[in-house]
Formats: C-alpha cells, sequence, structure tokens
C-alpha cells in the first residue's frame, strides 16, 4: 500500500485534484440554480412540489446512461460530467431547502409581515437564515452522494478518481481499487469537515449557533 | 362470594425513584359508572392501566372479578376489558367495521356473527353501518372516532370498560353530546362496570354513580357526587368543590 | 441516427433482448435477496434499539464509499461474472430497505401500539395486523431507492463481466457509436423510472388511509 503511494502519489494527488473541481463546480452551480428555484417559486408550493419530482426522477436515472444519453449532445469529456452532477446536485439541494423553509413556523412568517416586510425581506431576512441549518446540511448531502457518483465520470474520460479504480481493475490491483476508494472516501471526509467549519462560522454570524 | 368487579389492595408503583402511586386500596362494584378525577400527576392514568397491565404494579394485589390479575392470561385479561383512550388509536389502515371486528375476529368469531354485532354497536353509537362501515377513521370528525373507539372497545361484550380521558381532545358542544351518550350506553348494557379517567369535575360529577378524587397517588375522595358534595372529607377536595362554586358565582352574576 | 437504431434493432434484436434479460434478472434476483435479508433485520433492529443505531450508523458510513469501489473490489478477490456482481448489488441494495423499515416501524404512533395490545393482541398478532400494515409504505420507499440503486450498479456490472444493458453503453463509448449509446442510456432510464413511478404508484395507494408518509 505504501510503496504504491510512494510510487504513484503525483499521479493520486492529480486524480483527487481533479475530482475535486469537478464536484465543486457542480455544487456551486447546482447551488446558484437551486437559490433561484427557490427565491422564484416560494410562494408556490405546487411548483416546486413539481419541480422536486422532476428532478427526483433525474435523480433516479443511472449517471452511466444519463452520461450515455447526453454524449451525443454533448460529447465525451467534463462538460457532460458537470452537467449530470449538477442535475443531480439540483435534487438534493432542493428537497432538502424546501423541508427547510416549509418547517418554519407560520406565524414567524406572518408576524414579519405583519411588520411590513415585503415577500423579499421575508425571503433574505426570515426564511432564508431561519433555514440555514437544513441548507447547509442539503449541501453536505449532495457533495457527499456526487463524490461518489464523480467517479463514474472516469468513464466518459472526465478524470478523477473514477481513472484510479479503473486502472485498479485492469491490472486485476486490490491495491490500486483500495488506493482509488479510501482517496474518495477522504476527500469526502475532508470536504465535510471544511463544509462543517463555513457552516459554524456562518450560524454564529447568524447569531443561529447552538 | 364478592359482587365487586374491581378490587385493589395496597398498589403501589414507582417510575424511577418516584412513587406515583402509594398504598392504593379501593373497591368497584360490579354495573357500576366509576369516574376517577385527578390533574396530571395524580396517579389516575397509572391506576387504570394497571387494571388491563399495560403497567405493572410494584407491590400490593389487584383483583377483577375476584380474581388476581396475574393468575388471569394477560391476553384473555385483556380481550375481557374494554379499553379507549384520548388519542382514540383507531388503527388509521383499518375500515370503521374493521376496527370495531378487530376483537371478535381476534377471538374468532364467525363472519355472521362479527357483521350482526357491528351493526348493532355502531347503532349503538348513533353512527349507522351502510353510512359509515366502509370509512376510514382519517374521513370522520374527532367526536364520531371517539365513538367508534367506544364501539370498538365494547365488540367483544367486555364486562369492564376503561376510559382514559377519552372525550379530552373533542370540543365542548360534541363532549357534552358524548357524555350523554356514554351514560345511556351504559344504562343500556346494564351490569357492565365503566372506569373513566377525566381531570374535567364537572364530567366527572355528572357521569359517575361514584366519583374517585385522586391527589398525588393516593384517594382524597371516593363516593357518591352526592355525598362528596354535602360531606368533603378532605382540605384538597373542599378547594376542588370551591373553584366550582366560583365558578358558579361568575355565571350567575353575568345572568 | 434514428436509421441507425433501427437498424441495430433489425441486425441485434436478439442480442439486446439477452441484455435486457441479463439486466432485469440481475436487478430483480439483486433485489430479492436484499428484501429477504434487509426487512428481517430492520424488524429485530426496531426491537433492539442499539441494533437500529448500529444499522442506520452504518448504512450511513457505508454511502461514502463509492458503488463503483464496491463493484470492483471482489474482482481480484472472487473474480469475474455475474456472482461478484450479485454479491455487490446485494450489499448496495441492503442499506434503503433496511433503514426504512427500521423508520417505518419507528414511525407507528406508541398509542396504536399501546390500544391494540390494550384490545389484546398479543406480539405476533400486533406484527401481522397492525405493525406490518402501517410500516408498508415505507418499507416500499425503501425497496424503490434500493431498486434505483441496483439498477443503476448493474450497469457499471458490465465492467466486471456481468453483461446487461451496460455492455450496450460500454461498447457505444469504445466506438464512439452514437446509436449504441442511445438504446443503452435509454433503456436504462426507462428501466429505472418505470420502477420508480410503479413503486410511487404503489405508495400511494398503500398509503392512502395510513399514517402520514412523507419520502
Amino acid at each position: 500500500m505504501i510503496d504504491y503511494w510512494s510510487y504513484y502519489h503525483t499521479r493520486l494527488i492529480d486524480a483527487a485534484l481533479m475530482h475535486l473541481q469537478l464536484v465543486t463546480i457542480s455544487l456551486v452551480a447546482a447551488l446558484i440554480i437551486a437559490m433561484l428555484v427557490i427565491f422564484t417559486c416560494i410562494n408556490k408550493d405546487k411548483w416546486l412540489s413539481g419541480l422536486i419530482y422532476f428532478f427526483s426522477a433525474l435523480y433516479s436515472v443511472p449517471s452511466y446512461a444519463f452520461f450515455a444519453l447526453l454524449i451525443p449532445l454533448t460529447g465525451l469529456g467534463t462538460t457532460t460530467a458537470i452537467i449530470v452532477l449538477t442535475l443531480y446536485s439540483e435534487y438534493v439541494l432542493l428537497r432538502t431547502f424546501s423541508t427547510g423553509i416549509r418547517q418554519i413556523d407560520p406565524l414567524i412568517i406572518e408576524s414579519a409581515r405583519g411588520m411590513g416586510m415585503t415577500d423579499r425581506q421575508v425571503f433574505f431576512k426570515i426564511q432564508l437564515p431561519l433555514s440555514s441549518k437544513s441548507i447547509f446540511s442539503g449541501i453536505r448531502l449532495a457533495l457527499t452522494s456526487i463524490i461518489g457518483i464523480a467517479t463514474i465520470a472516469a468513464t466518459i474520460n472526465a478524470g478523477g478518481l473514477g481513472t484510479i479504480l479503473f486502472d485498479g481493475l485492469r491490472t486485476q490491483s486490490i491495491e490500486t481499487i483500495i488506493w482509488g476508494a479510501v482517496l474518495t472516501i477522504i476527500l469526502c471526509i475532508f470536504s465535510n469537515v471544511v463544509l462543517r467549519l463555513i457552516e459554524k462560522i456562518t450560524l454564529r454570524n447568524l447569531e443561529l449557533g447552538d | 362470594m364478592s359482587n365487586s368487579a374491581v378490587k385493589f389492595k395496597n398498589v403501589e408503583k414507582k417510575f424511577a425513584a418516584e412513587t406515583i402511586i402509594e398504598k392504593l386500596s379501593f373497591e368497584v362494584e360490579d354495573g357500576e359508572f366509576i369516574t376517577i378525577l385527578g390533574s396530571s400527576g395524580s396517579g389516575k392514568t397509572t391506576t387504570l392501566k394497571m387494571i388491563n397491565r399495560l403497567v405493572e404494579p410494584d407491590g400490593g394485589t389487584i383483583e377483577v372479578n375476584g380474581q388476581s390479575i396475574e393468575q388471569i392470561d394477560l391476553i384473555e385479561l385483556r380481550r375481557n376489558i374494554g379499553y379507549v383512550v384520548q388519542q382514540i388509536g383507531l388503527f388509521p389502515h383499518l375500515t370503521i367495521e374493521k376496527n370495531i371486528a378487530t376483537v371478535p375476529e381476534l377471538l374468532g368469531w364467525d363472519k355472521e356473527k362479527i357483521l350482526v354485532r357491528v351493526k348493532e354497536l355502531m347503532e349503538l353509537v348513533k353512527l349507522p353501518y351502510e353510512q359509515y362501515g366502509k370509512r376510514h377513521p382519517k374521513q370522520l370528525s374527532g367526536g364520531q372516532q371517539q365513538r367508534v373507539g367506544v364501539a370498538r372497545a365494547l365488540a367483544a361484550n367486555p364486562q369492564i370498560m376503561l376510559l382514559d380521558e377519552p372525550f379530552g381532545a373533542v370540543d365542548a358542544i360534541t363532549r357534552k353530546e358524548l357524555q350523554k351518550q356514554i351514560k345511556s350506553i351504559h344504562k343500556e348494557l346494564s351490569g357492565k362496570t365503566f372506569l373513566f379517567v377525566t381531570h374535567d369535575i364537572n364530567e366527572a360529577f355528572y357521569l359517575g354513580d361514584k366519583v374517585m378524587i385522586m391527589n398525588n397517588g393516593e384517594i382524597s375522595q371516593y363516593d357518591t357526587p352526592k355525598n362528596i358534595v354535602t360531606n368533603p372529607k378532605t382540605d384538597f377536595v373542599k378547594e376542588l368543590l370551591d373553584t366550582i362554586y366560583e365558578e358558579e358565582a361568575l355565571w350567575r352574576e353575568l345572568k | 441516427m434514428v436509421t441507425e437504431i433501427v437498424q441495430y434493432f433489425k441486425s441485434s434484436g436478439s442480442q439486446y433482448e439477452e441484455y435486457l434479460i441479463q439486466h432485469i434478472q440481475l436487478s430483480i434476483t439483486a433485489l430479492l435477496i436484499a428484501l429477504v435479508i434487509g426487512v428481517p433485520l430492520g424488524y429485530i433492529s426496531y426491537k433492539h434499539p442499539k441494533a437500529a443505531e448500529f444499522f442506520t450508523t452504518t448504512s450511513q458510513l457505508l454511502r461514502i464509499i463509492p458503488s463503483l469501489a464496491i463493484l470492483f473490489i471482489l474482482i481480484p478477490i472472487i473474480g469475474v461474472g455475474e456472482l461478484p456482481a450479485l454479491i455487490a448489488l446485494v450489499f448496495l441494495g441492503i442499506p434503503p430497505i433496511l433503514v426504512n423499515t427500521i423508520l417505518g416501524f419507528k414511525e407507528i404512533p406508541a398509542v396504536t401500539k399501546e390500544v391494540a395490545s390494550g384490545l389484546g393482541m398479543d406480539t405476533k398478532q400486533l406484527m401481522k395486523k397492525i405493525e406490518f400494515p402501517l410500516a408498508t409504505p415505507f418499507i416500499l420507499n425503501g425497496i424503490k431507492l434500493s431498486l434505483v440503486e441496483i439498477i443503476a450498479s448493474a450497469t457499471l456490472a458490465t465492467y466486471i463481466g456481468a453483461g446487461g444493458l451496460g455492455t450496450l453503453i460500454f461498447t457505444g463509448l469504445g466506438l464512439y457509436r452514437m446509436d449504441l449509446l442511445i438504446i443503452g442510456g435509454g433503456t436504462v432510464t426507462f428501466l429505472s423510472l418505470l420502477s420508480m413511478f410503479i413503486l410511487d404508484i404503489t405508495i400511494r395507494k398503500v398509503s392512502k388511509n395510513s399514517v402520514e408518509f412523507s419520502s
């Protein structure tokens, strides 16, 4: 195991960085879209539920098949991978965000309106901060699932840690497969820790920390 | 020969280190309607649940129809005691008919007999079978659901009925209506013993042949409503009655 | 493109059929085994809170291991073919069923169970008449999630020599043949969506009168 690392560590680190890049771009894109969707649909519960069901259907499309279907349109490589990973995260984000916002006591919203806040102010001053905990847990959940799925992107030449796994498969080397898996797990834990830190700081600034 | 339906002798119950019931002794005669009145934490619900062994006592003996409940098979005991609770606990996945038929089905009655019984009971609680039999609990109002709960508990013709604040969650008018109904049901089914837990003084005194007033796990007074009013035995009972008199005065003033 | 797809079905229809049957067989077998293991394990866990905690945490931890790695890791140990694929798929299919079974039993209101015992149901009757029917929507939801995961991973099982519809995508990628990618990807997508819709409808039907259920 250790020998393998000293021989191939540049390759492993490169793959991990590529992997991180793939999921970060996808997650940020999904996050921006999610905010726009939630902001537009916040008072249209039916639209939001419909959209969430639509994305849940996309989420259930196996990634390998999803890639295959997109290749005629967007070709091999990172673009296709990022589109698919973004759509997957979109479902997780929308579901958790909407749950978070729906959990807010309607009395709070009502009294905010009663104080004369506009819909926009209610959204930014009340709904967003009060649902920030579920927003963060949604981000973590989305990240965890797409880090795993992103390994499959290696099949369409998008790089990442999947390439290590496929190398291991080709050379029948359990060492290589385990390194691929371990690095994916480390990436997952590392990004979760970073996100938790960001969450803590944000919540403290919002004075919602416990 | 004893004609007591339920008999407690020095019954004790502790939860963790806290004593809920301390040396509780009382007797309920066959066919009586007993209301147990107390605030939350008085031990009234615990007392009730010890009768069908949903709660096991830590000391003393409880007899049902002259037999210690420890000697009766648990399932047998429960099937012969009807049980109704405030949250009703109707089975949401079963129709009203099936809910009421639960115990007869457990007892293996034949279909014909069950149907006759279900119709009879639904008549008794004023929910005609044709209209309500095939509905699900969700489609009924709170008061209607509670009546189904009572019908279900009566299904296998138990000699004893335990009712734990059954009307606690319904509105005042429905509640009055249900009280009248349960009273007439008790009269109609002569010979059945009802034990009815409540924290509502009016309800307790309206329904009970006898009222058992509980405070801190002990019986403050256990007598007919008339005797309690004319001769309150403890300070707690006096205070309790005073609250009623104060309310009465308020209403008289307003008139 | 359309002509190429039609051409494929004309010349290789029987091969397509073989892949499709392989895929469905592998997925259903894996699901059934996962069910036989997952549901009883879930019921036992519900009776023993420590086990429930253990399995729920483990399932969460397992999520961070990529499915691809789970699929590949058996190859050096027991070789390629359908058996390692089946083992991996069962392994991937159990957690959703297990976790949702536990959840389903836990969601049953305590008062419903108390009243049922109060009416004189013994443990077996309680399980058959009350607990299982009320937990069913949750178990079905677990089956849905499990099946979607299994169908997806079965597509990748082509890499470990288990055949199936993934083979079409694999070949399509290798030869850069769009027709094969569309046929393979389209069929797998159809299978996933179909199983999702069927289970969603079943869940809605079953939970119509039950306790509040939300996925």
